[in-house]
C-alpha cells in the first residue's frame, strides 16, 4: 500500500462524494422544506443518465448531451410535482412512502419499455478521455477530476443561492419554520416547485455524469438513493451543509473500506479469509458510520432545525 | 384493531370465519379439481401474509413505517439455507454449528436469529421518528443485503438452493403440499390470535398510545422506547419465522429476499389491505401476490409483450390507491351502510383540517 495508491483513491472517495452530494442536496432540502419523503428522487437520477445518453448519441456530444438532458431531468422534476406529488405534503409519511414507492415502479418500467432491458454505455468526451498527472506518477481519470469540479462548483453554486440570494433566504426560511414564512405572507407553493426542480436537476446532473463511469440501467436510481439517505441521516436532515460534510465522509469511508479492511485483515489471518472477513465489513462500513453517528447526534451531524 | 362499534364487530367476526372456513376447504377443492398448483401458491401468500401481518404489528398498531422489514425475512430464510449448507457437506457454521435439516430446531431458530438481529436496529432507529426513522430501517436492511452478498461460502448473489425441506414431526409434512398449506394457514392464523390479544392488552393500549401521541404517553409514565422496542423484536422474529417457511415453500434462499423492494412490497400489502386491521395484511398479501401471478399472463393476452411491464400499471394504483381509498381492502368488510362505495373512495380528511360535519356547525 503506497502513497500514490491512497492519493488515487482519496479522490475516488471524494468524486463518490460529490456525486452523492448532487443527489443528497436536493433530496435533504425536499425534507427539510415539505417535510417529504420522495423515493423518486433516485428516478431522476436514473432519467438524467438515460436521457444523457440518448442526446449524446443524438448530438454527438456528451457535453451537449448533459445540457439538454439535465433541464429536461428537472421538468420531469416539476411534472411529478404537480401532478402527483402537490397533494401529498400534508399527507403522514407512510402514503409518501407508498405514493413514491408507486412512482419509482413506474419510472422502472417506463425506462425499460423505451430503452430496453440492457445496459447502455455512455463515453465520457474525447477532451476528458484521457489520464491526468495531478502529482507526477500518479495518473489519473481526466472524467472523474471533472466530476469532482462539477461537484465542488455546484456546491459553490448552492452555498451562493441558499446563503446569499432573496430566493435562498425564503428556502432556508422554510426549512425552519413554515408556518411562520406562510403567515408572514410568502407564497410557498412556487418555492416548493422550484426546490423540487432544483432537486430533480442535480439529480439528473449526477446521473449524467454517473453515465460513464457506472453502467446506464434499471435500477440504478434505488442503489444510489439509500446510499443518499446514509448521507443525509449523517448529515442532519435538511441541511446543505450537512449534505456535504455526510456526502465527502460516506464518499472516504467506503473507497478506503474497501481497499483498507481486506488489507488490514491480511496482517493476521490467512488471505482467502481476510478478503472474506474485509470485503463483508467494507460493504457494511458506512453503515456503521451511520450507526455510530446516530448513537452519539440522534439528529445528525447539522440539524438544520428544531 | 380500531375500537369498532358492536354491529362492526359482530359482522367481523362473521366475515373472517367464513374467510377462514374457504381456507380450510381450499385444499381438498384444489386437489378435486385437479390443481395441487394452487395448494402451492396458496401456501406462499399464506406465508407471506404472516409477514405482512408481522410488519402490521410496528407499523398498524404502532406507526413504525419500517421500510427494511423484508430483511428479517431474510434472515430467517438464511437460517433455514445456511443450516442447509453445512448439513450437506458435514461443516460447522463459524466452526462451531453443525448444519441441520431439523425444522423443530430451524423454526425456532430463525425466530431467534431474526429478533436478536432485530434487537440492535431497532435500538438504533427508535432513537429517531419520521422521516429518519424510515431511511434508516432502509438502510440497516441495504447492510444486510450487502452483507450477504459479500457472503462467498453462501454463493453471495446467487443464493442457496434449498433442495431438503425441514423435518418436523409426524404428522406435519413439509414435502407434502397440503400438509404444508396447513401449517401455514395455523401459524397465520395463531399469529392473528395473538396479535388479537395482544393489541387488546395493556402492552397493545400503550403501543397505540404512543403511536397517537408519544408525548402524553410519556407524559402519563410509559417508557414508549421499550414498548416499541418489543413490539419491533417481536415482528422482526415473526418475519423470521416467515422466511424459514418461505424458504421451505420455494427451496430457494437468496439475497433477493432482502431487497428493498421486497420491504416496500411488504408496505404494500399491509396498506391496500387495510392498516391496523387483523385481516387485513393477510388480504392484502392475497391480492399483489395474485396480481403478481396473473397480471403479466392477462396483459400479454391484450397486448403481447406487455406482461412483463405489469408494474407500470401498479405504480400508478398504489399512488391511486394513496390519494382515494386509505382504508383499504378490510375496510370493505366493515362495510359502510348507504353509499358504501362512495364513502369508501372518499379520501380522509387532511391532517389538521376537522372533518366537514364539524365545520359546518360553526
Amino acid at each position: 500500500m503506497d502513497g500514490l495508491l491512497l492519493v488515487e483513491q482519496a479522490l475516488n472517495g471524494v468524486q463518490l462524494g460529490v456525486m452523492l452530494f448532487l443527489m443528497a442536496a436536493g433530496l435533504t432540502l425536499i425534507f427539510g422544506i415539505m417535510d417529504m419523503i420522495n423515493l423518486a428522487h433516485g428516478s431522476f437520477y436514473m432519467v438524467g443518465a438515460f436521457l444523457t445518453a440518448t442526446f449524446t448519441g443524438l448530438f454527438d456530444s456528451f457535453v451537449l448531451g448533459l445540457i439538454v438532458a439535465v433541464p429536461l431531468a428537472a421538468a420531469v422534476g416539476v411534472v411529478v410535482e404537480l401532478v402527483a406529488l402537490r397533494t401529498l405534503y400534508r399527507r403522514d409519511h407512510l402514503d409518501q412512502v407508498l405514493a413514491t414507492f408507486g412512482l419509482i415502479l413506474f419510472f422502472n418500467e417506463l425506462v425499460k419499455i423505451i430503452w430496453g432491458p440492457v445496459p447502455l454505455r455512455l463515453t465520457p468526451p474525447e477532451f476528458l478521455s484521457g489520464q491526468v498527472e495531478l502529482i507526477p506518477g500518479a495518473p489519473y481519470p481526466a472524467f472523474r477530476l471533472a466530476v469532482i469540479v462539477v461537484g465542488i462548483a455546484v456546491a459553490l453554486f448552492l452555498w451562493v443561492l441558499i446563503g446569499r440570494t432573496r430566493l435562498g433566504m425564503r428556502i432556508r426560511a422554510g426549512a425552519s419554520n413554515r408556518e411562520m414564512v406562510t403567515a408572514l405572507g410568502v407564497d410557498i407553493a412556487p418555492i416548493f416547485t422550484a426546490v423540487f426542480a432544483l432537486g430533480a436537476g442535480l439529480a439528473g446532473l449526477a446521473g449524467a455524469m454517473a453515465g460513464p463511469i457506472l453502467a446506464v440501467e434499471v435500477g440504478m436510481g434505488e442503489q444510489i438513493l439509500i446510499l443518499t439517505f446514509v448521507v443525509i441521516v449523517i448529515g442532519g436532515l435538511g441541511s446543505i451543509k450537512g449534505a456535504f460534510v455526510g456526502a465527502v465522509l460516506v464518499g472516504l469511508v467506503d473507497t478506503f473500506g474497501r481497499v483498507l479492511l481486506p488489507a488490514a485483515f491480511k496482517l493476521f489471518l490467512d488471505p482467502s479469509t481476510a478478503d472474506g472477513v474485509g470485503s463483508s465489513l467494507a460493504s457494511m462500513s458506512i453503515y456503521i458510520l451511520m450507526a455510530a453517528v446516530l448513537a452519539f447526534r440522534p439528529r445528525g451531524l447539522f440539524p438544520a432545525y428544531g | 384493531m380500531d375500537d369498532a362499534g358492536a354491529p362492526t364487530a359482530r359482522r367481523r367476526r362473521v366475515v373472517h370465519g367464513v374467510l377462514l372456513a374457504l381456507l380450510l376447504l381450499l385444499p381438498p377443492a384444489a386437489m378435486a379439481l385437479g390443481e395441487p398448483f394452487y395448494v402451492s401458491l396458496a401456501t406462499r401468500i399464506l406465508i407471506m401474509a404472516l409477514a405482512a401481518a408481522s410488519l402490521n404489528l410496528i407499523l398498524g398498531f404502532g406507526g413504525m413505517v419500517s421500510f427494511g422489514h423484508a430483511a428479517f425475512v431474510g434472515i430467517g430464510g438464511y437460517v433455514v439455507g445456511i443450516a442447509f449448507v453445512h448439513a450437506g457437506d458435514g461443516s460447522a457454521f463459524l466452526g462451531l454449528l453443525p448444519g441441520t435439516t431439523n425444522g423443530l430446531v430451524l423454526l425456532p431458530l430463525a425466530m431467534l436469529v431474526a429478533g436478536l438481529i432485530a434487537l440492535p436496529i431497532g435500538a438504533v432507529c427508535l432513537r429517531t421518528t419520521g422521516i429518519s426513522f424510515i431511511m434508516i430501517t432502509l438502510a440497516f436492511a441495504q447492510m444486510l443485503f450487502y452483507l450477504l452478498v459479500s457472503l462467498r461460502r453462501y454463493n453471495g448473489q446467487d443464493g442457496i438452493a434449498v433442495w431438503q425441506r425441514s423435518s418436523l414431526p409426524w404428522p406435519i409434512d413439509l414435502n407434502d403440499r397440503v400438509s404444508f398449506y396447513y401449517l401455514a394457514l395455523a401459524v397465520l392464523v395463531a399469529f392473528l390470535a395473538l396479535t388479537h390479544r395482544l393489541v387488546g392488552s395493556r402492552f397493545g393500549r400503550v403501543l397505540r398510545a404512543a403511536k397517537d401521541n408519544e408525548r402524553r404517553a410519556r407524559a402519563l409514565g410509559f417508557h414508549t422506547y421499550r414498548y416499541k422496542l418489543v413490539a419491533f423484536v417481536l415482528a422482526g422474529a415473526v418475519a423470521g419465522l416467515a422466511g424459514a417457511l418461505f424458504a421451505n415453500a420455494t427451496g430457494f434462499v437468496g439475497p433477493s429476499y432482502l431487497r428493498w423492494d421486497r420491504s416496500g412490497d411488504l408496505i404494500v400489502m399491509v396498506v391496500i389491505g387495510g392498516i391496523g386491521t387483523l385481516a387485513g395484511p393477510a388480504l392484502g398479501a392475497t391480492l399483489l401476490m395474485l396480481l403478481e401471478e396473473f397480471m403479466p399472463e392477462a396483459l400479454d393476452g391484450l397486448v403481447p409483450g406487455l406482461g412483463e411491464h405489469w408494474k407500470i400499471f401498479l405504480g400508478p394504483i398504489l399512488i391511486l390507491i394513496v390519494l382515494y381509498a386509505r382504508r383499504g381492502l378490510a375496510g370493505l368488510i366493515d362495510g359502510v351502510p348507504g353509499g358504501a362505495l362512495w364513502r369508501h373512495l372518499r379520501p380522509e380528511p387532511e391532517p389538521g383540517k376537522p372533518p366537514r360535519r364539524w365545520r359546518k356547525r360553526r
